[in-house]
């Protein structure tokens, strides 16, 4: 019963994993661009994040027209509601991405202040966040989800870690604020990032049970 | 009859322990057999009081026979049997020596096709009352007008008061059932399918109404229209049949929650259209 209906609920799940990949690529590539230094593609990653902007739009635009044709019920319209919400969150991430390679052509060519190496691991981290909290909502595995929302806990250490490590360094060397400063910010988006997923894992949590949790707060 | 809601969606007004009494209703392990046939089974569920109960199942699933049983309209059907108690107001209504005619005065019912009387609209309002040996002609003035006006139909039609019920449009008769039936100060209006011949317009009307209704009087509605259960009640009850095609309560709670977030896989299944 209700085909068409059917196919468009699974088409939209769908189109949620499309923009997950689009943000996960953001990450990535936002981060490949600060340790590489490659200016070229960090302006590929600002363009990039209006593709995933408009997106966002269209998924919205398709939730509103279900619920305005199809009066989605019970399960359904607590997964089109979750919907509505992760690509709020996953558009946000993509802004923190793009906050990210804005940060590297800020730096352009100036000397680095130090190799970077915990700034790729927060990048991987929360990239694996993301694909297991997608994950989660296609198949409304609670335990899944919440385990993705101790993992944020992982990505604030290695925050603190980049914090301190930084801090030093420009204890040492005034001369790093400036460039040092730019990377505590970089580092700050993926620890938003991670923050968004967690809201997102919240959202599949409300698909399987109809109630809303706030899921261990972060520590920032 | 206790854990009644907390708020009614149309007034968000707190129950008193006078409303509780007045017209408090409920069924208690009832089954209800046409012949070898059962077409109820095992059903037990309170009516909150002063709120709108919506009924919904798939076609054939006993919601109209469960709502007769509320003012003992099956009664009129010879080979009908009910087992279990209905209580209303602290009496089992199934009791011998319940007058039956009273007890329809207190619980009143508005049908699926609008029914007036082939006579005028004031003698269509003014029939209970007249039946219930009222004959002053100011006093059933002013029940007419009260109850036409609770009924949202008097500016409608208070310069034709001598014009035949027929006469006006489908929800304007509808409308004009509901006061027939307020005009015997009802405590329970049971309503099946009363919006089913009605256009979307009249539709919401009669919605309307019954929100106002509300305040007032116990509603039970049983729907085929799931969006207007949504919409009009605050507790929904889910029937289905079970193999032996008798009707059984599925699911009974607040509508925010059924249509949110149901218990019963069964109740998600229908509601979300996948099968009935």
């Amino acid at each position: 019963m209700r085909k068409d209906y059917e196919r468009s609920l699974k088409a939209l799940q769908d189109e949620v994993l499309v923009m997950g990949s689009m943000v996960e690529k953001s990450i990535l590539w936002s981060v490949d661009a600060l340790k590489n230094r490659d200016l070229e593609l960090a302006r590929q990653i600002i363009i990039g994040d209006e593709a995933i902007n408009q997106k966002r739009f269209d998924i919205e635009e398709e939730c509103i027209e279900l619920i305005a044709t199809q009066q989605p019920m019970a399960v359904d319209l607590r997964i089109i509601i979750a919907i509505l919400n992760i690509v709020v969150d996953l558009e946000r991430i993509g802004d923190h991405s793009e906050g990210i390679a804005k940060i590297a052509i800020m730096i352009g060519n100036e000397p680095p202040v130090k190799p970077l190496i915990d700034i790729p691991r927060m990048a991987e981290r929360t990239v694996l966040m993301l694909r297991e909290g997608l994950d989660s909502f296609i198949k409304r595995d609670v335990t899944l989800a919440k385990q993705v929302c101790d993992d944020d806990e992982g990505v604030d250490e290695l925050y603190d870690q980049v914090f301190r490590e930084l801090l030093l360094i420009m204890a040492e060397n005034p001369k790093t604020i400036g460039r040092a400063t730019r990377l505590i910010w970089a580092a700050h988006n993926l620890e938003r990032s991670a923050d968004r997923i967690t809201n997102i894992c919240e959202r599949v949590v409300f698909i399987a049970t109809g109630r809303m949790e706030d899921i261990g707060a972060s520590k920032y | 009859m206790n854990n009644m809601p907390k708020v009614a969606k149309t007034f968000n007004r707190q129950y008193t322990e006078n409303d509780r009494k007045r017209g408090s209703l409920g069924m208690k392990n009832v089954n209800l057999f046409y012949g070898s046939f059962q077409a109820v089974k095992e059903i037990t569920l309170d009516i909150h009081t002063c709120s709108i109960t919506a009924i919904i199942g798939p076609s054939g699933c006993g919601k109209s026979s469960m709502l007769r049983i509320f003012n003992r309209m099956n009664d009129l059907i010879p080979s009908a049997r009910i087992e279990g108690k209905v209580e209303f107001g602290g009496i089992d209504i199934y009791e011998p020596g319940v007058d039956v005619v009273e007890l329809r005065k207190r619980i009143g019912m508005v049908f699926q096709k609008p029914n007036p009387f082939p006579m005028s609209i004031y003698d269509n309002v003014a029939f209970g009352p007249r039946r219930h040996g009222i004959r002053n002609r100011f006093a059933l003035d002013e029940i007419v007008e009260k109850s036409l006006m609770q009924a949202a139909l008097w500016d409608e039609v208070k310069d034709k008061m001598g014009q035949s019920g027929l006469s006006i449009s489908g929800g304007q008769q509808q409308r004009l059932c509901i006061a027939r039936v307020l005009a015997v100060e009802p405590e329970v209006i049971l309503m099946d399918e009363p919006c089913s011949a009605l256009d979307p317009i009249a539709t919401l009307k009669i919605e309307d109404l019954m929100s106002t209704l509300a305040s007032n009087y116990t509603i039970v509605i049983v729907t085929h229209n799931m969006q207007q259960a949504a919409r009009v009640s605050d507790m929904t009850a889910f029937l289905m049949v079970d193999d032996d095609h008798a009707g059984r309560l599925v699911e009974y709670g607040e509508t925010a929650e059924i249509f949110t977030n149901p218990n019963n896989k069964k109740t998600e299944d229908y509601i979300t259209g996948r099968f009935g």
